[in-house]
């Protein structure tokens, strides 16, 4: 079963090999993209998950509920952005964190706002794009990102429901454990 | 200069944890590595198949491809690169100061770099893990849709 994982990324692993046997520089260059977006992972993702296994290890559920839970109103909110915000690296080492915050009764639309922080509006990345692309072009972006994150998690929490939230939390706890 | 930052925090807790607690840490490690394990496989498919990705188009092809008035078709590349790939920030801006250079529109990259934020095609089975086809297949077509409306915004606002 575990092997059985593995056999995705070896038929890429295949695939990027044909192409280098097809044309040697387009295949250096995949394997140079490649390489760079792998340094960018190991950049972040590691301590992320340490974090993570920290936080569930040390931060109790009564604690999450409090500061992000059902009742946690505006505070929920802006705690969730904040965040989202202050993260670092590509938008899956976001999910597992979301599986911890699910099962630690953080509310759904916060998790969601969390991901959508998390997605387009992490600071270091508003940095850079500040200095890339103009103050004028991030700032402009920024502010049409953070009422439509909100709307989006409001309109996603109603239309997937209690039962499937209840679901899905259960089976983000099952794969943190 | 950020990773040092979160490499020296998660060291200092790790630490501090230790002290307080071998058990307890260990017990973060351990959920640590398993969490982490359990997308490896998903992730080292999306790198390398990512990488391929981009290294097969060319970036003068693709500047054409959205220039400024390449309307509507322009518009449904530049989401569907950006939708399907995953390009780090740091090769992501530049990458879009370079399009803009070489004549691709304002709305067009907008839209490139915000479909690149918030869609994950090649993420969907490192998503769906955590939070089931459906909500994943909504949350990815809601962003897209957004993403337009960003998009839109910002090209009537600075074109």
């Amino acid at each position: 079963m575990k092997a059985k994982r593995y056999v995705f990324p070896l038929v890429t692993a295949g695939l990027v090999f044909a192409v280098f046997a097809a044309d040697n520089q387009i295949g250096l260059n995949a394997l140079s993209i490649t390489g760079s977006s792998f340094l960018e992972m190991l950049s972040v993702i590691p301590p992320i998950f340490i974090l993570l296994g920290l936080l569930d290890v040390w931060i109790p559920r009564e604690k999450i509920i409090r500061h992000l839970g059902e009742e946690s109103g505006i505070k929920g909110i802006v705690l969730s952005f904040l965040l989202g915000a202050a993260a670092a690296g590509p938008l899956y080492g976001a999910f597992p964190i979301a599986a911890v915050f699910m099962k630690k009764g953080v509310k759904f639309s916060n998790v969601l706002i969390f991901i959508g922080a998390w997605s387009t509006t992490k600071i270091p990345m508003f940095m850079f794009e500040m200095g890339s692309l103009g103050a004028g072009f991030a700032l402009l972006r920024l502010a049409i990102n953070i009422p439509g994150i909100l709307l989006m998690a409001i309109i996603l929490e109603r239309i997937t429901g209690k039962e499937s939230i209840g679901a899905i939390c259960a089976q983000a706890a099952s794969i943190s454990e | 200069m950020y990773s040092i930052v979160i490499y020296f925090i998660t060291g200092l807790l790790l630490v501090i944890s230790l002290i307080a607690s071998r058990k307890k840490t260990l017990m973060a490690l351990k959920k640590a590595w398993r969490s982490f394990e359990g997308i490896l496989p998903e992730l080292i498919a999306i790198l390398l198949f990512v990488g391929l990705l981009i290294a097969l188009l060319n970036p003068e092809t693709i500047s054409q491809l959205l220039g400024e008035s390449s309307g509507v078709l322009g518009l449904l590349i530049a989401s569907a690169i950006g939708s399907i790939t995953l390009i780090p920030g740091f090769v992501a801006f530049p990458t879009a100061v370079m399009l803009l250079n070489n004549g691709a529109g304002i709305t067009q990259i907008a839209l490139f770099i915000s479909t690149l934020m918030m869609v994950g095609v090649v993420t969907f089975p490192v998503e769906k893990k955590y939070f089931g086809i459906r909500l994943t297949i909504m949350r990815n077509v809601m962003a897209f849709g957004f993403s337009f409306i960003v998009a839109g915004l910002m090209g009537v606002i600075l074109g």
